[in-house]
């Protein structure tokens, strides 16, 4: 199984990703424990010039990290028509358990990353870099999991086999058996449907909130919001946002949008929800930075566009949502 | 943002000044781009094409096996099977390989008994004794047009002549390049098959869903059978596909580390002047970050370059100019393999795939000695 274009490269791709970022690590482990900002000393000096090293061979490897999750969605509804009984990627993570895994590492790993690369931004800009600590613990503690993700990743495709008969989605996201996902596609859909939109609305008015004002307890807000709206999305998507996307009651399958039969959708709906929820995330945890001038100078500048491109992946993601109940032709609550 | 516009200016008027190494490097990158691409683009539309022939397919052909290998299939077969719940017709079909030893190439033989015109026909089916319809190839090979006569030897060593009533078109080419109909009383005296026997069944079944369920039945009340699938056809022709297209992509990948170490090759041999700029540009207050985002920069324009250009290479290679390089290796052997356009047929999948397989390393090559440059301190580069 492992002969198959997109598995090569995403596993090419990982394995060059952990490789850089456990020289980077290496790095980064000497440099935390020699660092010392005070001195002017030569060896202070090689110090600080490694940290642009790290800092590049972390971009490059987490950007990937980042765009991995995307490929591997793609890989996955590639390859489903090599097994029976998989009619999307739900099948061909169904043919061996240990996929749901990934996919689950490559949502934590967009998330970690994604904050990582842009903290990683503010302290570059800074004179006095006053994150270095703080950064190169998180690299410390991600470099495992991208290495994680990379040997269940390979456990993953080797132990795929196109013999196996593996269950669609039809049959997983349905309702009356005990499993999660049918739990979350037997939500009931008006009060699903209430959460949802009250969870975007809360988010969309801390995020004007935290606009116009410069208080750090909306931001904390705005930080559970997107926390609180990510996870509500991903339950109302299988519950009731896929009905109205396939317009048939009873097929709930989160990964069907992504096919060309639905025109791509979900690939925006995706991505306006992860951006949205991510740029959501920042505000407030830059709020738990280290408090030194030259950072909160840089908070304030960037913090603005963080809202900004947070509020336009929301609204985008919620008027692809919004499109089909208000102006579709299918009609699953009755008045 | 306009900051990082001027250094991408200075990134892409210093790689113009240098002309000669980068021409090198995106040559050599495209050419590695083109083949890559070239092998995911053939086998992603040999796929779609044996997806569409299949379309048409039987759902389920049912052959008998003796001692192992493909017989004839009595015709009382084909009544048992239609009396199972959930099939649709039964049609026993005739047809039979010709090996013509003048031209050495090998036809296809199929009879036809009802009077439906295919598609794609100039002409009309054959209707008696000796008349026959042609596929494309068979024609340009001989050389012949509707109304001209056909000469087959048959399995008794009679030489015998066929007017030709029917042409297929070029665009059934894929199905039809190496066939002759031929009415199936005709064929089977041909080729001297009992009346009794036919090739194989073609069984209809109603819903798709139940095919291997009704094969398994088949196989359970006639033993000596082998029933096929269409999706088991399409899965095998996917499999297949893909481990070609696998195995070509690792054989290549040797390719890939030699222009990786070339890549690195380049960056870390940076010429005296160059180096000179950089110490200049330090000079004058330029950070080492913005130095980093320079290389960037320039990586970037080379990357982006010789893919773009390696994969309009790879498409016009695959879907204009028949993949004459690959083609062999990837379809598979036949003495007389139709020649056909393939339909472009790209997504954003392969396009991903093929970054993830040619971007990656060439940026993992290049971001140490880029570093390596960027740090070297203003004074060093120019006491030196």
């Amino acid at each position: 199984m492992l002969l198959n274009p997109g598995i090569l490269a995403l596993l090419l791709g990982c394995s060059l990703a952990f490789a850089m970022l456990l020289y980077a690590a290496w790095l980064g482990l000497r440099i935390l424990s020699r660092w010392d900002p005070q001195s002017s000393s030569e060896a202070q000096l090689q110090l600080e010039r490694r940290t642009y090293l790290v800092s590049t061979l972390t971009n490059y490897a987490f950007s990937f990290e980042i765009l991995s999750g995307l490929l591997f969605i793609f890989t996955l509804e590639d390859i489903h028509s090599l097994f029976i009984g998989a009619m999307c990627a739900t099948g061909t993570l169904n043919a061996n358990q240990i996929g749901w895994l990934v996919l689950l590492i490559k949502i934590v790993l967009f998330f970690t990353a994604a904050i990582w690369v842009h903290f990683n931004r503010l302290d570059q800009r800074t004179e006095d870099t006053p994150l270095v600590r703080p950064k190169y613990l998180g690299l410390l503690l991600l470099t495992p999991l991208v290495g994680l993700d990379l040997l269940l990743q390979y456990s993953y495709f080797t132990g795929l086999q196109p013999e196996i008969i593996t269950s669609c989605c039809g049959s997983l996201f349905t309702l009356g058996s005990d499993s999660v996902a049918s739990e979350l596609a037997g939500l009931p859909v008006e009060p699903t449907m209430l959460t949802f939109f009250l969870a975007a609305g809360i988010f969309l008015i801390l995020l004007v909130l935290c606009l116009s004002s410069k208080l750090a307890l909306f931001r904390y807000l705005l930080f559970v919001a997107s926390l609180g709206l990510f996870f509500v999305s991903l339950a109302a998507i299988v519950s009731f946002i896929s009905l109205y996307i396939y317009q048939m009651p009873t097929h709930h399958c989160p990964f069907d949008m992504l096919q060309a039969n639905y025109g791509f959708i979900g690939y925006p709906l995706y991505g306006g929800l992860f951006i949205g929820c991510l740029y959501g995330l920042l505000p407030g945890l830059a709020q738990l930075l280290p408090k030194t001038l030259s950072l909160h100078i840089e908070i304030e500048k960037t913090e603005r566009r963080w809202l900004l491109r947070a509020f336009f992946a929301i609204v985008i993601f919620l008027l692809i949502v919004a499109g089909p109940i208000l102006l579709g032709p299918f009609i699953l609550l009755s008045y | 943002m306009s900051a990082r516009l001027k250094i991408l200016e200075h990134a892409l008027a210093s790689m113009a000044r240098r002309k000669q190494k980068n021409f090198a490097i995106i040559a050599v990158y495209t050419l590695t781009v083109a083949t890559l691409a070239s092998i995911l683009f053939l086998t992603q539309a040999l796929r779609n094409e044996a997806a569409n022939v299949l379309l048409g397919a039987p759902d389920l052909v049912v052959q008998r096996l003796l001692a192992g290998h493909h017989d004839l299939i009595p015709k009382q077969y084909a009544e048992q099977i239609a009396k199972l719940p959930g099939v649709g017709k039964v049609t026993p079909r005739v047809w039979g390989y010709y090996y013509d030893s003048l031209k050495k190439v090998n036809f296809t033989l199929l009879g036809v008994n009802d009077a439906s015109e295919p598609p794609l026909l100039a002409g009309h089916l054959p209707t008696s004794g000796r008349q026959c319809a042609l596929g494309r190839g068979i024609a340009d090979t001989y050389g012949v047009e509707i109304g001209d006569s056909l000469v087959l030897v048959d399995s008794k060593n009679r030489t015998l002549l066929y007017e030709i009533t029917g042409l297929f078109s070029h665009q059934s080419s894929l199905l039809t390049n190496d066939l002759i109909l031929l009415p199936e009383a005709e064929l089977r005296r041909f080729f001297a098959l009992p009346d009794s026997q036919a090739s194989d069944l073609a069984v209809q079944v109603y819903n798709e869903q139940e095919v291997s369920t009704l094969a398994k039945k088949i196989k359970h009340q006639l033993p000596d059978t082998r029933p096929i699938g269409k999706m088991e056809i399409l899965h095998t022709y996917d499999t297949v596909f893909n481990w070609r297209s696998g195995i070509m992509l690792t054989i290549f990948s040797s390719a890939l580390i030699a222009f990786c170490i070339l890549a690195w090759d380049k960056a870390t041999g940076i010429s005296a002047e160059e180096k000179r700029e950089i110490g200049i540009l330090k000079a004058i207050g330029w950070e080492t970050s913005d130095v980093l985002l320079l290389k960037f920069w320039e990586g970037l324009a080379v990357s982006l370059s010789s893919f773009l250009l390696g994969t309009i290479i790879a498409y016009l290679h695959i879907f204009f100019f028949g993949a004459g390089v690959l083609g062999p290796v990837i379809q598979g052997w036949s003495v007389l393999f139709p020649k056909f356009d393939l339909t472009p047929a790209i997504d954003l999948y392969q396009i991903f795939a093929l970054a993830g397989l040619t971007i990656i390393p060439y940026i993992a090559c290049t971001v140490i000695p880029s570093w390596k440059n960027a740090v070297t301190d203003p004074d060093s580069v120019m006491r030196s």
